[in-house]
């Protein structure tokens, strides 16, 4: 049975460069612990050449002109981590999480969904390349060769069943100490700490002796005869041996990776323009859209969380954006705002939602830089976190016979840049509501659903063709305060004063059709309608007069056209 | 020197006059053969260029005669949604502007929302952009309109706040003039919103109607709009399955627009009075109040179409729109 491993060197750099990718050409240095005592904790090749190595004080590693420092980032290393589960899983549903820097998959039976085990392992180091990974790929017939393979050899390897002593023959035997070596420089709690140190403190009593035996390699240890390697190091040594061969077999321990797509960026300096932001943001959306992509999944809602410097004229209150009425048009809104503290620093949160499910960095960049330019987030920004909630791809079966309609990834960048235009709320699909109130509608978000062909067919009535049109009224908006004269409580002249041509004598008139409603609210309304028509010069048109009789004016309220 | 490169089998030996010169002409339609025949490509060759009449001739070749020029194809014309309409100009033509004007009260929205309810009924998505945000949801809903379809966009936000602001100080008088209706400052920002909103919906394709409605703009401000941005809105258009419909007072498109429609004054039938209502007379038609407006006839008049390639001639229609009530 198949199985490879995708190992990542050097991971608290390789999350680095993960998030900052300009930097791998330049000499760089993680560190870490309690300022003044922080100690240079990884580097890079480069940052090894020009003398910096782990340990080093920050003091003395900041004497180096050349060198980029960067505080470790678990937020980062972590995103890391679930991207290379990520890699993992779209080639097989059976992946172990060996350590954080490293995975294995069960390939039984891909090789009929994605070719030959070459062609899977330079797939698999192409996808993790795509994710912003540096890894090392190996395919080995049982998982420990392939881990050893993958921590030994860089770039792509492939052992042949049968052949695993001869391939990992030239490794050190230092490698099959490297993961408790890895494990141990993670962290947790104190326990914990204490057995890794113990356990460090045996592997260098292994290594020290077999280093006193004169073997340096795992073909030296493969050769050592087992019966005379048990009298001196025990089950332990027999087991060093059984992996040195490649002959050790285990089953996999496959764990289900949970779908949480996140990316964060802790920002040396902060933020105050939106296009240093938006250069951000485009690098977090390629990096989530690429995971979601590795999984066969899209997204329909973006969460943006950015953590703002604490500044003296910030309001510290809970503070919602939106718009300040309209609480049921708010529900249905695609974005949505939160603004408050946590401890001594403020969030901002923006959400974006999708109707459909979409996958598109480019798109969601530019739907966040409307919106953040329609809402700002009123102070720099020291902190980015994005996450998106997975959706199942949507399934659309085009017809034949089925008229155009805009493409959902088109028309939603299209609503976006006209609601910054017009208003957020001024431009969607409406929705009358179940009230004779006047302007008794909303505003919903406009999606352009295809109906299936059956639908189709029910909707379309030839009759409707031949009734006769229905009139239509203008409104206008604000309805237009008008004087009018009555005679014997009808209208007889209507004067406007803000709109010229409304205003004449009343040449017909039908009327009033009296409403009311929403008495026990403060919003009650009473009203006496009527239909006239008014003589202006030559021309005759029709108006709809209101009687408000609650407040007691009069108003042209819209135009029969 | 220069040359020119045609098909040998296209060229034929035919003469027309060109500023009094006898100027040879060459054809570069591909004969029968080349189209169904044989199945090889053309030969060409390069004819030579020695003396300067030669040239002249060999530049002009690329030049094809007005009366030659492919015709254009006629576009697909779909319904109004209204008969007597359809009867006149033969519908909407896709993938061309269409003007629609007219006075208040002539029936230009009666008419936009009947073809935005047939081009619903067609499963097509429709756009309205509405520069002084005029629609009235109701009518919407009873001309027929789906409403999941259509696009609203409703330029000019000064009018929003003015509303929230009467219903918060609970209806001051003052309100309604401090911000009275599209004033000229706001005309101005709602057209230029328009234009833009325009500009995107074209760019975003896909919609089968898309109207701009400019209706309640003031001449002045309405004809501020380049004749270039008509030509722009024209061009992006074309070719697509789009109707750009435009609703105005008086037509400013000019020659961009393929279809011209002015709608005239309306008449009015009133339940109960229609004898007395053939034409609106103030002496006559003095109905009582408790008189149902019932139906509106409307007057069409095609000003200018391009559909059909007879002289231009205005011809007319009428007919009659129903209230919602009216059942």
């Amino acid at each position: 049975m198949p199985f490879a491993c995708i190992f990542v060197p050097n991971f608290p750099v390789a999350a680095i460069f993960r998030a900052e990718p300009e930097l791998r050409a330049h000499a760089v240095a993680i560190f870490e612990g309690r300022p003044p005592l922080e100690k240079v904790f990884a580097v890079n090749e480069n940052a090894s050449r020009v003398g910096i190595s782990p340990g080093m004080t920050k003091a003395q590693a900041e004497l180096c002109s050349e060198l980029t420092l960067r505080p470790r980032s678990p937020l980062q290393e972590s995103a890391t981590h679930a991207a290379l589960l990520d890699c993992a899983q779209s080639f097989s549903p059976c992946v172990e999480e060996a350590a954080a820097d490293t995975a294995i998959l069960d390939l039984a039976g891909m090789e009929s969904l994605f070719g030959t085990l070459p062609e899977i392992a330079r797939n698999l180091f192409r996808c993790s390349a795509d994710l912003g990974i540096d890894g090392n790929v190996a395919v080995a017939s049982n998982p420990d060769a392939a881990v050893l393979a993958a921590r030994g050899f860089s770039g792509v390897t492939l052992i042949p069943y049968g052949k695993e002593t001869e391939c990992l023959g030239p490794l050190p035997v230092e490698v099959l100490f490297a993961d408790q070596a890895g494990s141990a420089s993670k962290g947790g709690s104190h326990k914990k700490d204490k057995e890794k140190i113990s356990g460090l403190r045996k592997e260098n009593e292994f290594l020290e002796t077999l280093d006193r035996w004169g073997v340096r390699n795992l073909q030296a240890l493969a050769a050592l005869p087992e019966i005379a390697l048990s009298e001196r190091l025990g089950q332990e040594g027999l087991r060093l041996q059984q992996l040195a061969r490649g002959a050790a077999s285990r089953t996999l321990v496959p764990i289900q990776a949970p779908a949480v797509f996140e990316e964060a960026i802790e920002l040396e300096f902060p933020i105050v323009l939106l296009e240093p932001l938006a250069f951000l943001l485009n690098r977090l959306l390629d990096q989530i859209c690429a995971r979601l992509s590795a999984r066969a999944l899209h997204t329909q809602e973006l969460r943006l969380t950015l953590e703002l410097q604490n500044l003296a004229g910030i309001n510290p209150e809970l503070e919602t954006f939106g718009i300040p009425s309209e609480s049921d048009e708010a529900a249905d809104l695609q974005s949505r705002a939160q603004h408050f503290v946590s401890g001594r620093q403020s969030k901002f949160c923006r959400t974006l939602r999708l109707p459909l499910p979409m996958l598109d960095p480019k798109l969601f960049l530019k739907l966040l830089q409307l919106d953040l330019n329609a809402h700002p987030p009123g102070a720099p920004i020291i902190k980015i976190h994005l996450i998106a909630e997975p959706a199942r791809p949507r399934s659309a079966q085009g017809g034949l016979f089925l008229p155009p309609s805009p493409e959902p990834e088109k028309l939603e960048l299209t609503l976006a840049r006209i609601a910054g235009l017009v208003g957020e709320f001024r431009v969607g699909s409406l929705e009358l509501l179940d009230t004779h109130s006047p302007e008794s509608f909303r505003m919903r978000h406009f999606v352009a659903k295809t109906a299936p062909p059956d639908k189709l067919r029910k909707t379309s009535e030839p009759a409707e063709e031949e009734k006769s049109p229905v009139a239509a009224l203008r409104m206008f908006r604000p309805p237009l305060r008008a004087s009018v004269t009555l005679e014997n409580g009808e209208p007889l002249r209507v004067n406007c004063s803000k709109k010229k041509e409304v205003q004449g004598n009343v040449l017909w008139k039908a009327g009033p059709w009296r409403s009311s409603g929403d008495w026990w609210e403060r919003k009650a309304w009473a009203r006496d309608e009527w239909d006239i028509a008014l003589q202006n010069r030559d021309e005759v048109a029709l108006y709809r007069l209101v009687h408000d009789l609650l407040g007691g004016g009069w108003f042209v309220e819209g135009t029969y056209d | 020197m220069s040359s020119a490169v045609v098909p040998t089998s296209a060229a034929q030996d035919r003469h027309f006059a060109f500023d009094g010169e006898d100027v040879a002409e060459v054809c570069l339609q591909p004969s029968r053969a080349e189209l169904f025949g044989n199945g090889r490509p053309p030969q060409r060759v390069i004819l030579p260029s020695s003396s300067e009449a030669f040239s002249t001739d060999a530049r002009l070749a690329s030049v094809a005669p007005a009366s030659r020029l492919a015709v254009r194809p006629a576009p697909e014309m779909v319904s109004s949604g209204i008969a007597a309409m359809d009867a006149l100009t033969g519908g909407l033509p896709r993938g061309c502007l269409t003007e629609i004007c007219g006075p208040a009260s002539s029936g230009r929205t009666t008419l936009l929302l009947s073809a935005v309810a047939a081009a619903t009924r067609r499963r097509e998505f429709c756009a309205l952009v509405d520069a002084s945000d005029t629609l009235d949801p109701q009518s919407a809903a009873a001309a027929g309109i789906e409403l999941e379809r259509f696009l609203w966009v409703r330029c000019g936000e000064h009018s929003d706040h003015a509303r929230h602001r009467h219903a918060e100080h609970d209806r001051v008088e003052h309100d309604y003039f401090e911000h009275g209706y599209v004033e000229n400052g706001h005309a101005e920002q709602s057209l230029e919103q328009l234009l833009r909103v325009a500009d995107l919906l074209l760019e975003s394709g896909g919609f089968g109607l898309i109207v701009l409605d400019l209706g309640d703009l003031p001449p002045q401000t309405a004809r501020r709009i380049p004749l270039t941005t008509w030509f722009r809105f024209r061009r992006a258009v074309e070719h697509t399955p789009t109707i750009l419909l435009a609703i105005e007072r008086q037509s400013i498109a000019g020659s961009c627009s393929s279809l011209l429609l002015k709608l005239g004054s309306i008449k009015m039938g009133l339940a109960g009075n229609r004898a007395c209502n053939q034409r609106m007379d103030l002496q006559c038609v003095m109905p009582t109040h408790m008189q149902l407006l019932t139906e509106l006839e409307i007057t069409v008049e095609v000003v200018r179409s391009r559909m059909d390639r007879k002289p231009v001639r205005s011809v007319g229609t009428t007919f009659s729109s129903k209230t919602a009530w009216a059942g």
